[in-house]
């Protein structure tokens, strides 16, 4: 069979699911309401830190209506999403760890009368001292926090050198070091978390029955894996089903206490139990993006040419682990897969505070350090007179090449990213303009509100290289059947937030077996239905389902081209499918329906079943201590101009514009992949500018939409979205990630150009108009000013509290497959190479897709 | 205590007895099963409960049902009109408008009183109209698009006829 051009893939078209959202059918957990369901809520801390001396529930089980109270003591087990980190107990046991920590869960036949139970429940506590920040918590090593920590409250440490960084700095015409810090936030994904839970008994079981658990989940294989730890429920009892999930970006990933007792819950009343978090409580659940205190230190020589790098972290982890050692990881490994470090010093450090526990959100850990690396580099452009883009430029990784942390980068089309941001948002005539009117009058732009442009760089991975707990299994798997009437029904574990990962199977499939996409049923996210896909963490989804479906579809299609090279008298290397004909590509009117393929191939074969998975390939890290966070099977890259405009007499700041460059390898369908780009940049703009987590006296101030900004269509600049189309060879048709990475680099542009327009440094987010007010008022000559914004350097521990592992790649160049033994010479040829192949040549597609699309 | 209320929802006539301090959001999705309104914030902020009041978008979780009975009450199922959907409804599939969806029947309604009162919105009219509805997706840049295009879809239908 020849390559023929995909019908399906790089098409804009409607989401497979699409019609169900606008209608209202879509199945939320929230929506899901069972004969005899009870509704439950969770009695949670009012204390940052205390000892729980006695819980007394007899009032609360008296009230009319309730029909079960849990405690601690009847869910003892410990869990938690990462196999190092077992810190949480469903419901506190010894102490409670933050404001909101669950204590009690309670079930009723009535939700109204769920509050008045909870307030029955007496907790006698002992409180504690509370500790609120990275300082605190390395100040006071006395009021340990969580058993977990090593030391003190460091929860974790690492230490890393790759190559001689001194000789690295030694080699530097220039060096500076800078203090910045990114403050934490939450998803607010606009569904609360909400699940509901039914068990249904069967005294011949030994298990006693069979639980099943709706959730509101990102991970429904490490929900199930860890209810059934805590419940003692072998796996094989529990299903657990993410019905349609109302975003998450990150927040619904780990296991969490309101799944475990609803479950628990459901299996005392053996009646089901519906679990629906307030607002609050997703801001007291959180698992949000952590605060981070970091400290830059870069080499450089005359050029920009980077000569060494070392970066500490310091994460403000909040009460429990999470996914925090991960996250402590990421603020170090991606620094050398965006620019070419030949030397790289990382120490990471994650603090237990008295605050709700932190996790991962969209950009996982790498948020914060590309922001900071991002405004770092563009001071040492401005300190060296270089242009920002220019010192980019000249630090660029290579593709196809080994990073000295021992990451293998493929395809990266990030030369093309800043190129298409540059030429679009007109940065050079902006610039030149600008400095035109400089040099005629003295000043750059008249009247309070001055104007400037920034840029940014980014890198993310497609997918962990990892599974959370480490085997050999597929990271996804798909399976297909076929009915001899034609149905086509494809199973994946697969969980759609809203990102499109259902209809991205569905694409895919239809692709391979030349049928639409419609017509395919999709069952997904069923741990008793379909095969594992870890879950819609990481950017992993289009990667490996994706590559999972096409292994599926494939050995399907063999099966049918073989009936009906058979049947049609053709060689099957001229077998096309499109149509829902299976035809001879030299003569397309010698062909047979898809249908009667089917028959005849369940005729030949038996049932038509097939399965296909994914795990990413192996030598892509290094083989140290710790080297399994930050690999993954391709790297996206993304590029930001931003264009804001100041206010000098109020510092406000308004983003005018945002272009947006993704390296996407290929788009799976265009119109999605923008969308998803398109809800980074939004996502960006409000961490960087609005977001910011309040804390008073131990409780989060402003636990609520009205107080939490969230940026509405009055806030959100106008964004243009630019898709560069350069396939990695490993990505499903030559796709990469879409959903995280396009984030990475807003904050930054956004700060760089508050820099551009009025030359001051805001260093930390969010930059809210006081601060920039404030920092124009600390540079005016003869004011007097208060608190300009300024990043207190954290008081390292020395010695770092962790050993030193020094390593360096014993290779730099990645070998191609296409010329198996051959080392590749250089870069310039990879790309060559690149080129040359079937889908090579880089494409770009632009944000001007309106009204064409489905029109 | 159950109070007895009638309500028009959808163009169909309900008769209730629901707890007089259940917001309308609660009865329209507990006791009546339109569960096409989501619940985002319980407190007015995020514009997901929003039905249409005598064709006025309204947050259901801030409303009594007692207080609307003399209304004609429109949900997402009800913008559909006998299998038909509303353009804005084929708009927001067609150009990706809806990423998770949770806020889609709130957006939905709230576009649908925008191009009811005014047919050709600029896109700074669109974005005041929508202004009370948080997405978490989208960037809305898809959403005023889809808003776009149903105008002039409903622009060149009216034409035609």
């Amino acid at each position: 069979m020849s390559e023929r051009h995909p019908k399906i893939i790089g098409a804009p078209r409607p989401k497979v699911d699409a019609y169900g959202k606008v209608t209202g059918r879509a199945l939320y957990a929230d929506d899901i309401m069972l004969p005899r369901m009870l509704y439950g809520k969770l009695l949670r801390s009012p204390h940052p830190h205390a000892r729980i001396l006695s819980i007394d529930t007899r009032c609360a089980l008296e009230l009319p209506g309730v029909v079960a109270v849990l405690t601690g003591e009847d869910l003892p087990q410990r869990y938690g999403i990462l196999p190092s980190s077992q810190d949480e107990y469903a419901l506190a046991i010894d102490k409670v760890r933050y404001v909101g920590d669950p204590v009690a869960a309670v079930a009723a036949t009535d939700p109204d009368i769920l509050d008045e139970a909870l307030a029955l429940i007496k907790v006698e506590y002992e409180v504690l001292p509370a500790l609120m920040s990275i300082d605190e918590a390395l100040a006071h090593p006395e009021v340990k926090i969580n058993d977990d920590a090593r030391i003190g409250n460091i929860h974790k440490a690492v230490n890393y050198e790759f190559g001689d960084v001194e000789a690295g700095f030694a080699a530097a015409d220039y060096v500076r070091e800078d203090w910045i810090y990114y403050e934490g936030n939450n998803h607010a994904p606009i569904e609360t978390h909400a699940c509901v839970a039914q068990w249904e008994p069967n005294p011949s079981d030994p298990v006693g029955g069979k639980l099943t658990l709706w959730s509101s989940t990102q991970t429904p294989h490490y929900v199930h894996r860890e209810v059934s730890k805590v419940l003692k429920i072998p796996p094989s009892h529990l299903r657990v089903i993410a019905p349609s999930i109302g975003g998450g970006f990150g927040g619904k990933s780990d296991p969490f206490s309101h799944e475990i007792c609803a479950c628990e819950l459901a299996r005392r009343t053996g009646r089901p139990v519906k679990i629906t978090c307030t607002r609050e409580e997703v801001f007291l659940i959180h698992r949000g993006r952590h605060p981070v205190k970091m400290w830059i230190k870069t080499g450089v020589k005359k050029d920009g040419t980077i000569t060494a790098m070392h970066f500490r972290s310091f994460l403000d982890g909040g009460a429990y682990g999470s996914y925090g050692v991960a996250t402590t990881y990421y603020t170090g490994v991606l620094q050398p897969v965006t620019y070419k470090l030949p030397c790289y010093k990382f120490e990471g450090m994650r603090l237990f505070t008295n605050k709700p526990p932190c996790g991962p959100k969209r950009g996982h850990g790498t948020t914060q350090p590309r922001f900071a690396v991002e405004v770092h580099m563009d001071k040492i452009a401005h300190d060296l007179g270089i242009d920002p883009i220019e010192l980019r430029r000249r630090n660029l990784v290579e593709p196809y090449t080994y990073t000295i942390n021992g990451l293998r980068i493929t395809s990266c089309a990030l030369g093309e990213c800043l190129d298409q941001v540059v030429e679009r948002s007109g940065w050079n005539e902006f610039h030149a303009s600008k400095q035109h009117l400089a040099a005629s009058n003295g000043h750059p732009q008249s009247g309070p509100v001055k104007r400037g442009m920034g840029i940014a760089a980014s890198t993310y991975i497609c997918g962990a290289g990892k599974p959370i707990y480490w085997n050999d299994m597929p990271h996804s798997a798909v399976q297909i059947r076929l009915d001899r009437g034609g149905g086509v029904t494809v199973y994946c574990g697969a969980t759609d937030i809203g990102q499109g990962s259902t209809s991205m199977l569905a694409y895919i499939v239809a692709e391979e077996l030349g049928i639409e996409p419609e017509e395919i049923h999709m069952e997904t996210a069923d741990t008793s239905l379909t095969p594992v896909d870890l879950g819609s963490y990481s950017s992993r989804v289009t990667f490996m389902a994706g590559n999972a479906a096409i292994a599926a579809a494939r050995k399907l299609r063999e099966q049918l081209f073989a009936v009906a090279a058979e049947r049609l008298r053709v060689p099957v290397e001229y077998l096309q499918a499109e149509g829902g004909a299976i035809y001879d590509e030299r003569n397309p009117s010698v062909a047979l329906p898809f249908v009667q393929a089917i028959q005849l191939a369940e005729a030949r074969f038996g049932a038509l079943v097939a399965a296909g998975s994914y795990r990413p390939p192996e030598g892509i890290h290094g083989d140290y201590k710790g080297a399994g966070v930050g690999p993954s099977p391709a790297y996206s890259y993304s590029a930001c101009v931003a264009q804001v405009a100041v206010d000098e007499e109020t510092g406000e700041v308004t983003v005018e514009k945002l272009w947006l460059a993704h390296d996407i390898g290929q788009s799976i369908n265009p119109l999605l992949v923008a969308g998803q780009v398109e809800g980074s940049a939004y996502m960006g703009y409000g961490e960087v500018l609005m977001e910011q987590q309040v804390f008073r006296k131990g409780r989060h101030k402003i636990p609520s939409l009205l107080d939490y900004k969230l940026a509405t269509t009055l806030d959100t600049p106008e964004i243009e979205t630019i898709l560069v189309e350069n396939p990695d060879r490993e990505g499903p048709f030559g796709a990469k990630e879409a959903g995280q990475g396009p984030l990475n680099p807003v904050g930054p542009a956004i700060a760089n150009a508050i820099y551009d327009a009025v030359g001051v440094r805001i260093d930390e987010t969010p930059i809210t108009a006081d601060k920039v007010l404030k920092a124009l008022q600390a540079r005016t000559p003869g004011k007097v000013t208060r608190g300009a914004p300024q990043v207190k350097p954290v008081a390292a521990p020395a010695p770092w509290p962790s050993r030193l592992i020094q390593w360096q790649p014993a290779q730099t160049r990645v070998e191609g497959p296409d010329e198996a033994d051959a080392r590749v010479p250089s870069a310039k040829s990879v790309h060559e190479i690149h080129d040359a192949s079937a889908a090579g040549a880089t494409a770009v597609r632009s944000g001007a897709m309106r009204g064409k699309g489905a029109n | 205590m159950r109070e007895l209320i009638t309500l028009r929802v959808n163009g169909e006539r309900h008769e209730l007895a629901v707890l007089p301090h259940r917001s309308l959001l609660e009865v329209l999705r507990e006791d009546m099963g339109l569960i096409g309104t989501k619940h985002g914030c319980e407190l007015g902020e995020c514009g997901a409960c929003t039905v249409l009041v005598d064709g006025v978008p309204v947050l259901s979780c801030l409303t009594l049902p007692v207080e609307v009975q003399d209304s004609e009450i429109t949900t997402i199922e009800g913008l559909e009109q006998q299998g038909r959907l509303h353009p804005l409804q084929e708009t927001f599939a067609e150009l990706g408008a809806a990423q998770c969806g949770y806020c889609t029947p709130g957006m939905l309604l709230s576009g649908a009183a925008l191009l009811r009162d005014n047919p050709h919105p600029t896109r700074e009219e669109i974005k005041e109209a929508l202004a009370g509805n948080l997405c978490r997706c989208t960037g809305y840049t898809k959403i005023y698009e889809a808003v776009e295009s149903a105008a002039e879809r409903m622009t060149s239908k009216e034409g035609v006829r």
